[in-house]
């Protein structure tokens, strides 16, 4: 018979892409920062995403992993250094900026570091998430700390403004020194199956970013199925976004499990396909310290290890950081906790 | 222990030990071990066998003990069975409140039931939580439903009586329930082996049926090893064996019932196909393929155990596989975060590497990932084998373990080439995320359950049960309801009783129905007067064997005289051989398009078969005349059921539908009846036109090709039948027929590989012969163990008897959903 597996021992990575498109991108990915290849519409044709089996593969994955006693605690503790603690409303003053980002630099009691054996090690999150005109207060705030400052920019939530002034925004953000920009995709472009127009706009945010990780959020609620969820991360990625990231938090569904999953998983072919490692953010409706833990099982499982650092992954989250210092308490003393024995954000 | 910063560096795993207090402390109270469940009492065996022990596979600890039952402990299980049956078979209400009552039980014991299989078995705490022990109670509420509605819905049917059940070591409770709810819920009574490596959640389920207020004997329970179940399957009492093993245990149970009238399912072995298509979602189908072999150690008689990949994604799905095996966690089964736990016993484990070693030595190259197994234990590690010829061992014989085999195919044709070149048939996954390609290869697969974007999904609403040496019969759903009934009255007692039974039932003969004495008038008339016999000094006829479409000599050159009633020569028919019948399954299976021709094509065909024997009636009453020797009226009586018969299934074919089964998942679960194949069909001597017709019609009409042996006595009806079916468009080979020696045809028939069904319409003896002889390759037989039906009723000559005979079920899953 022939001999298929023999061929699989000959190359490390499915050969999917022909090899001069491999060279292409490479060449480009160096002109656009070490991001991104040129827009391959056969990959994406060539997408395809079973909902129901993702849906069991995220169903069943918490009932095969669990954590518990000093695990429970340090996986926790992780999940408070990758996020992105953030605050996005319409009625942000640089005073409330301020209580965030002292949020921020000390997120758990220190007494409770103590207990867990936790010793002298800063523990901060990676980031807090203003807009653009809250940045130079999270900025002053967060001097000396490798806390970073993130702004969602390019119209957010709804990216429906004038383009040049999106690009702008972005411009603008990065120079009054966010250090991260979260940008909006115009969710037409995915509705519409527009996948050439939606490479070029995430481009044009890239290249407005210049040295600045850039976060593509994709609004994964408002794009109508899974398979067009898979279809605008590529798009993303192939673009050159640093990380793409679920939602505004404003949309009526946010971050979801089997969503997330199938990002993930677009993320690692992008990876094994042209070596470049992009991050995740899901965002939005992450509020419970349980479910930090099961992303950052799916994480473990299907990104691998070397994803579970900032550089790769974060939660976009307002309400997570509560539960989790609620149950490092319960960790430490073995009673559960309430939310009034931790100081506010 | 590690410290918090280290794991939130390394974030590792850490233990996770599911607590055992409880099933230790039970295990604690038997400090003797376990007796035996009979007529509501724990009894101690009435012989003092060696005692066989409990191991936990994944440490070798002795758990506690069994008994072996003697022959006198079954005796006594099946007379209190026998004992408890008439009052329990007609209750309806109480039997669904018993069933409710032990779904709610497993449920409240869900933990202590998880540990203790996870202990006695070695699979995963995970497994036996989340799927073993859930499902096991949904089969008892599932069929509490039953118990209720049975005697309503399905009221032409009764129970059978005592149920002999074996069941095999990898599920022991969720086999049990797949068992015990659908017998008790159809009103039988049980007698249950667990398998002697795993019999301890028998047992304790055993001593939750006094809380669910089940009646001494409904339920017993008796431990031991394979005598013990010799000895359940041999007892005279017993009136059905239910059995999940082996495939070679199974035709040992199918030698031993043989001619005994006991009923039989056999769910046995398998080697399913796994398709995954270029346009799949490859990582589904990884995941899928962790549920398929990786799943409770692959010892799973429907695992997805070879892979056929599309040539273009072969080496990426491998990587894919690859990566994905590095993260499986092997190890204590107790552990909550652990994927796979130990093999059956260290003996299994040898074997599963036997076979590894024979499958690399017949050149399939070995993959295992480099993680951590117990030092201990009958752990294997998950195992992928590419490079898998057809021939290689892997690719035939079931492994039972963590073993996946792997190879391409360029076409779907060529993957359903590769998915059905197996013995076995029953389940088969498929992945594509093309409509038309999954419903083409769904129906293509040989298989009793077919996943397509799915693997492995069980639910007591669906049947489950397989074809070819996987075995017959079905659990779950309807159709595994029926199994564990039979119709009421559905044999007469012996052979030319048929009148005497009409006229106590005051049926009326179904010719003389308006439908078929329309629009024929004049010739009745005529045919009052006709002469008995044909017209002397007519052309010599020669009667030969019906095979391809064409009239061919026999084999042999030999030809046998047939008598008229008077013992005058009626004429001489073919004497058919061997070879004649090897020419007939041959034209028979080339004839398979028959299976794909539309329900109304079959269903026209018919309807034409029948019109043209109307235009030939007078000349069939006339032989029949002659030949039997019956009255005018009885003749036409005959011939005239045979015309409305062929109409009866013109209109069935068409019309025996499938069902929608609702398992709990977002899903469309299609039970699809299909035709079995080529079937043989060996007809009686009563009714040799009507008999012959009210077989081959239903046979057809669902789409199988057959070979029909006419009366032996009488088969001149069936061969001039010949010449209609040439004039009717019946496609060649769809319908052959060959005349004989009942028993030496139908012993080629039955040890015939290409035959896949046998029905048999003959003696006692050969009823018992044919059983046993089919029993080689599990072939599916519908004998009358010399009992004879009363053709001219439409009760017992036609409906859906002959068609569940005709059809298997194939339960296709159909998972569905796109917006996120």
């Amino acid at each position: 018979m022939s001999s298929p597996a023999g061929a699989d021992s000959k190359i490390a990575f499915p050969r999917l892409v022909p090899e001069r498109a491999q060279v292409e991108s490479e060449a480009s990915a160096e002109a656009m920062g070490g991001r991104g290849i040129e827009f391959d519409a056969g990959w994406i044709d060539r997408v395809r995403v079973n909902l129901s089996a993702v849906e069991r593969r995220v169903s069943t994955l918490p009932k095969r992993r669990t954590v518990k006693k000093a695990w429970q605690a340090a996986w926790l503790l992780k999940a408070v250094s990758l996020m992105d603690l953030t605050t996005l409303s319409a009625d942000d003053t640089p005073g409330r900026v301020l209580r965030l980002c002292a949020k921020a630099r000390a997120p758990v009691r220190s007494d409770l570091l103590s207990a867990l054996g936790w010793g002298e090690r800063a523990l901060t999150t990676a980031a807090v998430c203003v807009y653009h005109d809250m940045v130079p207060a999270a900025r002053a705030a967060l001097a000396g700390t490798d806390i970073a400052v993130a702004a969602v920019s390019a119209g957010f939530p709804a990216g429906l403004s004038p383009f040049e002034l999106r690009l702008e925004e972005i411009r603008r953000s990065v120079a009054a020194g966010a250090s991260e920009i979260d940008v909006v995709i115009s969710r037409r472009h995915v509705l519409l199956s527009d996948w050439c127009a939606l490479y070029a706009e995430i481009r044009a945010f890239r290249e407005a970013c210049g040295p600045v990780p850039m976060k593509t959020i994709l609004g994964t609620g408002q794009l109508g199925s899974i398979g067009k969820v898979a279809k605008a991360s590529l798009v993303a990625l192939m673009a050159g976004s640093d990380f793409i990231k679920t939602s505004t938090g404003m949309e009526p569904v946010n971050a979801t499990l089997p969503v997330s999953l199938v990002m993930m998983r677009m993320i690692r072919e992008f990876a094994e396909r042209t070596g470049q490692q992009a991050g995740f953010k899901p965002a939005g409706g992450i509020s419970s310290a349980k479910t930090a833990l099961t992303y950052l099982l799916l994480v473990k499982e299907e990104l691998g290890d070397e994803w579970l650092r900032p550089e790769r992954f974060r939660f976009g989250a307002s309400r997570l950081l509560g539960d989790i210092e609620r149950q490092l308490e319960h960790q430490v003393t073995g009673r559960y906790s309430a939310a009034h024995r931790h100081p506010l954000g | 222990m590690s410290s918090v910063p280290e794991i939130f560096d390394t974030l590792s795993y850490g233990p996770a030990p599911e607590d055992a207090s409880a099933v230790r402390q039970w295990l604690a109270a038997h400090p003797e071990g376990f007796s035996l469940y009979i007529g509501g009492q724990w009894r101690a065996s009435r012989e003092q066998a060696a005692r066989i022990p409990c191991l936990n596979p994944a440490n070798g600890e002795v758990l506690s003990s069994l008994t072996q039952s003697s022959a006198e402990d079954v005796d006594a299980a099946v007379k209190s069975a026998q004992a408890a049956f008439p009052a329990w078979s007609k209750s309806g209400y109480e039997r669904a409140r018993v069933l409710y009552a032990l779904g709610r039980l497993i449920q409240k014991h869900s933990r202590f039931f998880a540990v203790l299989e996870s202990l006695d078995n070695g699979k995963p705490i995970r497994e036996t939580r989340d799927l073993d022990i859930p499902l096991a109670a949904r089969h008892f509420t599932y069929h509490a439903g039953w118990a209720q509605l049975v005697g309503r819905e399905l009221a032409d049917h009764e129970p059978l009586g005592v149920i002999g059940q074996i069941i095999p070591w990898n599920f022991p409770l969720l086999m049990l329930a797949w068992k015990v709810a659908p017998a008790l819920a159809a009103g039988n009574c049980v007698v249950l082996k667990p398998a002697e490596d795993t019999s301890l959640t028998a047992l304790f389920f055993a001593s939750l049926c006094a809380d669910a207020a089940v009646p001494p004997g409904v339920v017993n329970i008796l431990t031991g090893d394979g005598k013990v179940g010799e000895l359940i399957v041999a007892h005279p009492g017993i009136a059905k064996i239910a059995f999940t093993g082996s495939t070679e245990v199974g035709k040992l149970i199918r030698r031993s019932t043989a001619g005994t009238g006991k009923s039989l399912t056999l769910e046995l072995g398998g080697k399913s196909p796994f398709v995954v298509f270029e346009d799949a979602d490859l990582d589904a189908a990884v995941e899928g393929l962790v549920d398929a072999i990786w799943f409770n150690q692959g010892q799973v008689c429907c695992a997805g155990s070879r892979l056929i990949v599309e040539e273009s994604v072969l080496a990426s799905l491998v990587h894919k596989i690859k990566t994905r095996l590095a993260h499986v966690r092997i190890g204590d089964p107790l552990d909550k975060a652990i994927d796979m736990g130990a093999l059956i016993t260290p003996a299994h484990r040898t074997r599963v590497q036997g076979f590894v070693e024979q499958a690399q030595a017949e050149g399939a190259t070995l993959w295992q990932p480099d993680i951590a197994l117990p030092r201990e234990g009958a752990f294997y590690p998950p195992t992928l084998l590419t490079d898998v010829s057809p021939a290689n061992i892997v690719w035939r014989e079931e492994v039972f373990g963590p073993v996946l085999a792997a190879t391409s195919f360029r076409t779907l044709q060529e993957a359903v080439e590769l998915a059905n070149n197996t013995r076995y048939g029953l389940a088969a996954t498929l992945y594509t995320e093309s409509i038309n390609r999954a419903l083409e290869l769904a129906v293509k697969l040989k298989a009793g359950v077919v996943w397509i974007n799915t693997t492995n999904q069980l639910d007591a609403a669906c049947g489950f049960g397989g074809i070819r040496e996987s075995g017959f019969g079905r659990e779950g759903g309807l159709e595994g309801m029926l199994d564990y009934l039979r119709e009421r009255d559905a044999w007469l007692p012996a052979p030319q009783a048929d009148a005497a039974r009409r006229e106590k039932h005051g049926e009326r003969p179904s010719g003389a129905t308006p439908l078929a004495r329309s629009g024929r008038m004049l010739a009745e008339t005529l045919a009052a007067e006709s002469p008995m016999a044909e017209p002397a000094g007519g052309i010599d006829r020669t009667f030969k064997n019906f095979i391809g479409g064409k009239q061919s000599r026999p084999d042999g050159g030999l030809s046998r005289p047939v008598q008229d009633a008077r013992g005058e020569l009626a004429g001489w028919v073919a004497q058919g051989n061997r070879k004649d019948i090897r020419d007939a399954v041959e034209a028979a299976f080339r004839a398979e398009r028959w299976a794909d021709a539309t329900a109304h094509l079959r269903s026209q065909i018919l309807f034409y078969i029948a019109e043209n024997l109307a235009l030939r009636r007078e000349e069939f009453i006339g032989k029949l005349r002659r030949l039997s020797g019956s009255k005018g009226a009885q003749a036409r009586a005959e011939v005239d059921a045979a015309i409305e018969r062929l109409f009866a299934y013109g209109g069935w074919a068409d019309k025996y539908d499938g069902l929608i089964h609702t398992p709990p998942v977002r899903n469309i679960a299609l039970a699809v009846p299909e035709p079995i194949g080529v079937v043989g069909v060996i007809c009686p001597d009563e009714a040799p036109l009507l008999a012959f017709v009210s077989l081959l019609a239903p046979v057809i009409a669902m789409g199988n090709r057959c070979v029909m042996v006419p009366s032996e006595r009488m088969p001149l009806p069936a061969l001039d039948l010949c010449q209609v079916l040439e004039t009717s468009d019946v496609p060649a080979g769809v319908v052959n027929i060959v005349t004989g020696d009942r028993e030496e045809l139908s012993a080629t028939l039955a040890m015939h590989d290409q035959v896949d069904c046998l029905w048999y319409f003959g003696s006692k003896d050969g009823s018992k012969r044919v059983e046993e002889w089919a029993a080689a390759a599990v072939k599916r037989t519908w004998v009358n163990h010399g009992r004879s039906r009363d053709w001219l009723s439409v009760r017992h000559g036609e409906g859906r008897t002959f068609l569940r005979q005709a059809t298997q079920i194939k339960n296709i899953w159909l998972p569905y959903g796109d917006f996120a």
